[in-house]
């Protein structure tokens, strides 16, 4: 069954058009990457996927049915951790559920010991560096009760090394969690890498420009980016990104 | 702590160094008490007449307390009202702000003609000094939600309550701390005005009989109580203010 569906979804700010006649869909379990440049609208994908506000035109559809402009419909972890900092990384893991249910805090402090955060959930995120906080940030989103997972260019404000380290968690936290993921970003290193498919969206008015689905096996790790094949993949995206500039 | 200590030695010198030059002055210059008794004078009368001005002391620091915490209340009552209603807040936001530039205090003489000499138009001073500077603080502590939480905490399916709760009103406390202690400055004031104007206990009266009978001696007493006062009341709120909002002096990173 289809997780998602996103049916020509159009939306403009202030007359000019942003995202036209956008559509695709995520399968159950499955891992989606929306790779496009910056400015190209990811964001407002996302903030219309999880009815921040309504699109002009267009439809989305929740473990099939209707959600267009609903809120609360999708676990989201924003380009910037968010987190609040006058609460605990352990009270922060579980805001997310908290607005829908009682918490589990049992299951938050396991996954915040998976995350590597042992030891540090009476902290506050100000203690926390960039690396650790951007985990936090996803055990909320992975605690939240929604199973589609939005995650908006969560990496790319960190440090090649971390990032990498931080692709790799977050690939291994997944197997074991089976969620279906939809993932933004303007790396295609890290589409390829992540995903079972890659979405390309063109620039100004962003549209479906392709999608490649990827082949290679899971579990992967990251000697898998060194080998000819994982450069050819990059290489066909690479052409295709270039058609649009 | 100990940081702290040494740091503070020297403020402490600069005060003790001009008390004993105020002493030496008074003696050396031969100046007469009630024009300015030397230190040593104030004290003994500060230790001796204890018993004269604790009731004053006791029904200042009551009438203090009591406007504070209305004003205090209403202030917030008036902020979470007028960020839940934007439009009307639109409408007496300025207003608000123009309010603030008029001292408050002008008012006292109209609430005595309109109230008598009871403790109501005391109280309505004090309230009204109270009252903006935490109204304004307040409001502006709730509009100022950083966006990105705000989409959050929507996206996840928060409800207004929710949001309210769980993000604006912990987000507005710093800000809100900041006008209470603005507020517990001005209520002292306005509680030593408000006797002032007439009233038969309080420091202000205590105040008003020491100085029309030229003890000075004793009107020191009255400063030196009324500034005692006003800095135990913000020592109390910064304590208050260190506990409930501990997470913004924890952090500075562990390792980026
Ligand atoms: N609320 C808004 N009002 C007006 N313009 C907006 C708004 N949100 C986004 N935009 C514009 O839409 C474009 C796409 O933004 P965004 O979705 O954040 O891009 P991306 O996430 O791909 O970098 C930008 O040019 C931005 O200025
Ligand atoms: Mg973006």
């Amino acid at each position: 069954m289809n997780k998602l569906v996103v049916d020509q979804l159009t939306k403009s700010f202030d007359s000019s058009i942003i995202l036209q006649n956008v559509s695709f869909s995520i399968q159950e379990g499955e891992f989606v990457s929306i790779l496009g440049p910056s400015g190209s609208g990811k964001s407002t994908l996302f903030h219309l996927i999880g009815g921040l506000y309504p699109p002009d035109s267009g439809d989305i559809y929740i473990n099939g049915e209707r959600t267009t402009g609903e809120k609360g419909k999708i676990s989201y972890m924003p380009q910037s951790p968010s987190l609040l900092p006058w609460r605990t990384i352990m009270e922060n893991v579980i805001l997310g559920s908290e607005i829908i249910e009682k918490p589990n805090k049992a299951e938050a402090l396991k996954m915040i010991q998976q995350a590597g955060l042992e030891g540090y959930e009476q902290a506050y995120p100000s203690q926390l560096s960039g690396g650790m906080k951007q985990r936090a940030s996803f055990i909320r989103s992975l605690l939240s009760p929604q199973s589609l997972i939005c995650l908006d260019e969560p990496f790319s404000a960190l440090d090649e090394f971390t990032r990498m380290d931080m692709q790799e968690w977050l690939l291994s936290i997944w197997t074991e969690h089976q969620r279906s993921i939809l993932f933004v970003t303007h790396n295609i290193e890290e589409a390829i890498f992540l995903s079972d498919r890659v979405i390309v969206l063109s620039d100004r008015p962003a549209k479906v420009q392709r999608e490649f689905k990827i082949p290679f096996a899971r579990p992967r790790n990251s000697s898998l980016m060194l080998t000819r094949e994982f450069l050819n993949w990059k290489k066909e995206i690479f052409e295709e990104l270039k058609v649009l500039v | 702590m100990t940081q702290r200590f040494i740091k503070g030695w020297r403020p402490v010198a600069v005060l003790l160094l001009f008390i004993l030059l105020w002493e030496l002055c008074s003696r050396w210059f031969d100046i007469p008490e009630w024009l300015l008794p030397p230190p040593t004078l104030i004290m003994e009368t500060g230790i001796n007449s204890w018993s004269d001005y604790a009731p004053h002391l006791f029904s200042t620091i009551r009438l203090t307390f009591t406007g504070f915490m209305i004003g205090v209340m209403f202030g917030l009552l008036l902020a979470v009202f007028l960020h839940l209603l934007p439009s009307v807040r639109e409408a007496l936001y300025p207003l608000l702000i123009l309010s603030q530039n008029i001292p408050i205090i002008v008012l006292a003489p109209l609430l005595v003609i309109w109230f008598g000499f009871g403790a109501l138009p005391k109280l309505i001073i004090i309230v009204l000094v109270c009252f903006f500077p935490i109204a304004i603080a307040a409001m502006d502590g709730l509009r100022q939600t950083n966006p990105e939480w705000m989409h959050y905490m929507k996206m996840a399916g928060a409800t207004k309550g929710q949001i309210f709760r769980k993000l604006e009103w912990p987000n507005a406390l710093p800000s809100i701390f900041s006008g209470v202690k603005i507020s517990a400055a001005y209520s002292v004031m306005g509680a030593v005005i408000s006797e002032w104007l007439g009233a038969n206990k309080g420091i202000g009266v205590y105040m008003t009989l020491a100085s029309s009978s030229f003890r000075t001696d004793r009107v020191f007493v009255a400063i030196f109580l009324i500034m005692s006062l006003s800095l135990l009341f913000f020592l109390l709120i910064n304590l208050l203010e260190n506990k409930m909002t501990s997470w913004q002096r924890k952090g500075g990173g562990a390792h980026e």
